[in-house]
């Protein structure tokens, strides 16, 4: 067994409230002392020992405290309790060309950055020629970073946190920026550091890549490890978690009295037409009838968006459902602008008790609709409704 | 294997530890990124100086006499030596938080943020005094004498009070945002509070029936710093039967550059202590 690269014991993090923080010190004074002893905590009890040249895979619901892990290992936020110890030099992926001043070009960059990252000015000459052949960016090397597109900028944010040559590479959701041959490249990257005995530590919501790539798979679900072992029990584990676990063919019908999806429409909302193909910015309805016994209980329907790769795009919740005398009730979702997504897309849909801790139901439609927006980066920003329809 | 470990934690240390070079590469971008699409560029801060000269010849020597042979140099001096500590502080109050976004997501020595901030004003600093150095050499001679050995402790004592005023503010400004508004309104009170403007020997009159107030008023450590640095430029202790700087040797000056090196020692002292135990919550509260 290669020694640990990475100890991390007893990890817990608390956030204060962010409401209750005093941001001046006028605030302060006002709120002496009644200022919270509460807090959020992002981790708990986080026990992680990972081997030099291991690479495990980081997945959990939105929320779950994956960034906040990454951000404790790489020592950027101290944690509350617990330890952690960290032999070699950390290269962080998560966010890419952070340390970049639009003002400076890309070559002064270069040398910034490496700097940073705890190079020294000969290092980064040495390996200065290389970097920029990584990015693609040699007639551009001498521009301002502020006039680069955001693909370039994040290119050369990659090639500089790469070759660095770290002893541990930590990646959060680079996957989900930049085009297809930019990410077939990162992946390519990630398995020449896999060669080369660099340990890595890889956070994702493309749920398929965690067999592919690691050899171990975390689960972290409010902070604490779930799971902790083989990666495609880790991805089972989590989509049983999202209850986005069932194939679409419909076999994972439950028995005839318990609450079931019947059946899905997607349809433009203002006239109502059946449709498969959006654009970005186009409204998208989607309804569900779900059937159940007479005068069963108040069930509640939650829909996962997932694009390319298993990703989940965006959860969208009902609010409980009253079924009808006869058991049946229908559910409509409308998204009123479609963001700016690519691709074809799944419907992954759970039928649940209000609470959301026993589900019915659970089935995934592959291939529901065609989105053509112009590909953006970023977060996500949806703006949905939901009703039940009588 | 040992000396594969030994080289992996020599890595993880050059990623905390604070080394020269990353201050030299971010005293450069802060200079680079001053300068930049400007024409003359660094000729701005050359020139500074200079207009400084003319404008105080012009006003204090042709229009508003006040008595004092060779004011502007008097002026100079003590101003330029000024404008370093008021630059290191400012610029060094909000270093930390104008870096909120490497903060945030880079692991670093969070330390330099601050430290390059008087890096850059020393290499201001550095600069000006040059260019009033050369203009001397041409119209004011007198300033070349052995007392200009008195800049080396008087810039000591500033460097190391600077640093300490950086490393506070710039830690205390991450939770308290109102610590730059407050240096700034501070600061222009304290620039009036030392000896720049009028020479310190009007205070000492002033101040004739009550020693012990003069004391605290020298007890600011920029007051030392500003007196030594006028005494190591400025040779006209007496001009017109009128006392501008003490006489009688550097014991004024050097008792006084003490008393300041003892505060900005323990400033720099209580500035580091802070920043090490405030900045494990930078990336949180930024």
């Amino acid at each position: 067994m290669a020694p640990a690269t990475i100890v991390a014991a007893g990890v817990g993090k608390r956030f204060l409230l962010h409401h209750k923080k005093a941001t001046s010190l006028k605030e302060r004074l006002l709120l002496h002392r009644q200022s919270s002893s509460e807090g959020f905590w992002a981790l708990q009890d986080v026990d992680l020992e990972i081997g030099s040249g291991q690479t495990v895979g980081l997945i959990g619901p939105n929320g779950s405290g994956k960034s906040t892990l990454l951000k404790v290992l790489s020592g950027i936020l101290a944690p509350t309790t617990g330890t952690v110890e960290v032999r070699g030099r950390i290269a962080s992926l998560l966010e890419l060309g952070a340390g970049f001043n639009g003002e400076l070009t890309g070559r002064e960059n270069v040398y910034l950055n490496a700097a940073i990252l705890g190079l020294s000015r000969r290092e980064t000459q040495r390996y200065f020629d290389d970097i920029v052949a990584f990015a693609e960016l040699e007639p551009f090397i001498d521009n301002q970073v502020k006039h680069y597109s955001s693909g370039q900028y994040v290119r050369l944010g990659f090639a500089v946190a790469v070759h660095v040559s770290p002893d541990i590479l930590l990646v959060d959701e680079v996957l989900a920026v930049g085009d297809e041959s930019f990410q077939r490249k990162c992946l390519d990257k990630i398995a020449d550091f896999q060669q080369h005995g660099c340990t890595i530590l890889f956070v994702t919501h493309a749920l398929d890549l965690i067999p592919r790539i690691c050899s171990r798979g975390v689960v972290l679900d409010h902070g604490r490890v779930l799971h902790d072992g083989d990666p495609v029990e880790a991805a089972e584990r989590l989509r049983s978690l999202l209850g986005t676990g069932a194939d679409q063919s419909g076999r994972g019908a439950v028995a005839g009295d318990r609450p079931r999806v019947a059946a899905v429409r997607l349809f433009d909302p203002a006239g109502g037409a059946d449709k498969g193909h959006f654009r970005g910015g186009e409204a998208m309805a989607v309804e569900f009838d779900v059937a159940g016994p007479a005068g069963g209980p108040p069930v509640s329907v939650r829909l996962a968006v997932t694009g390319p790769a298993d990703v989940p795009m965006w959860v969208m919740d009902s609010d409980p459902l009253h079924p009808g005398p006869d058991g049946a009730a229908t559910v409509r979702f409308t998204v009123k602008e479609l963001p700016q997504i690519k691709g074809i897309y799944a419907l992954a849909v759970a039928v649940r008790d209000p609470a959301g801790t026993v589900t019915y139901d659970a089935r995934r439609f592959s291939e529901a609709f065609l989105a053509v927006g112009d590909t953006a980066t970023g977060v996500l920003e949806v703006v949905w409704t939901t009703e039940q329809v009588e | 294997m040992a000396q594969v470990q030994q080289a992996a934690d020599a890595r993880a240390a050059a990623q905390s530890r604070v080394r020269l070079e990353l201050l030299t590469e971010l005293v450069r971008k802060d200079l680079k990124v001053k300068y930049k699409n400007s024409a003359l560029g660094f000729i701005w801060s050359l020139a500074n100086p200079l207009l400084y000269l003319a404008v105080f010849t012009l006003v204090f020597d042709k229009l508003l006499k006040n008595g004092i042979e060779a004011f502007p140099v008097l002026f100079m001096s003590g101003f330029l030596v000024w404008n370093f500590f008021n630059l290191a502080t400012l610029s060094g109050t909000g270093s930390v938080v104008g870096n909120a976004n490497l903060v945030r997501k880079v692991r670093f020595p969070r330390v330099v943020l601050p430290l390059s901030s008087v890096g850059f004003a020393g290499v201001h600093f550095v600069l000006q005094l040059g260019v009033l150095l050369i203009v001397l050499a041409a119209f004011y001679r007198d300033a070349f004498g052995p007392q200009l050995v008195l800049l080396v402790p008087a810039l000591a004592v500033v460097t190391v009070f600077a640093t300490g005023m950086a490393l506070l503010a710039s830690a205390l400004n991450v939770r308290y945002r109102d610590v730059e508004h407050l240096l700034e309104v501070i600061l222009l009170a304290w620039f009036w509070l030392t000896p720049i403007v009028y020479p310190v020997t009007f205070v000492r009159d002033q101040f004739a029936g009550d020693s012990w107030l003069f004391r605290l008023y020298m007890a600011n450590p920029m007051a030392g710093v500003v007196t030594a640095m006028q005494r190591a430029i400025y040779v006209h202790p007496v001009t017109g039967g009128r006392q501008i700087l003490p006489a009688g040797g550097y014991g004024f000056y050097l008792t006084w550059l003490a008393v300041g090196g003892v505060i900005a020692v323990v400033l720099l002292a209580a500035g580091w202590w802070t920043f090490r135990r405030l900045q494990a919550d930078f990336a949180e509260e930024l």
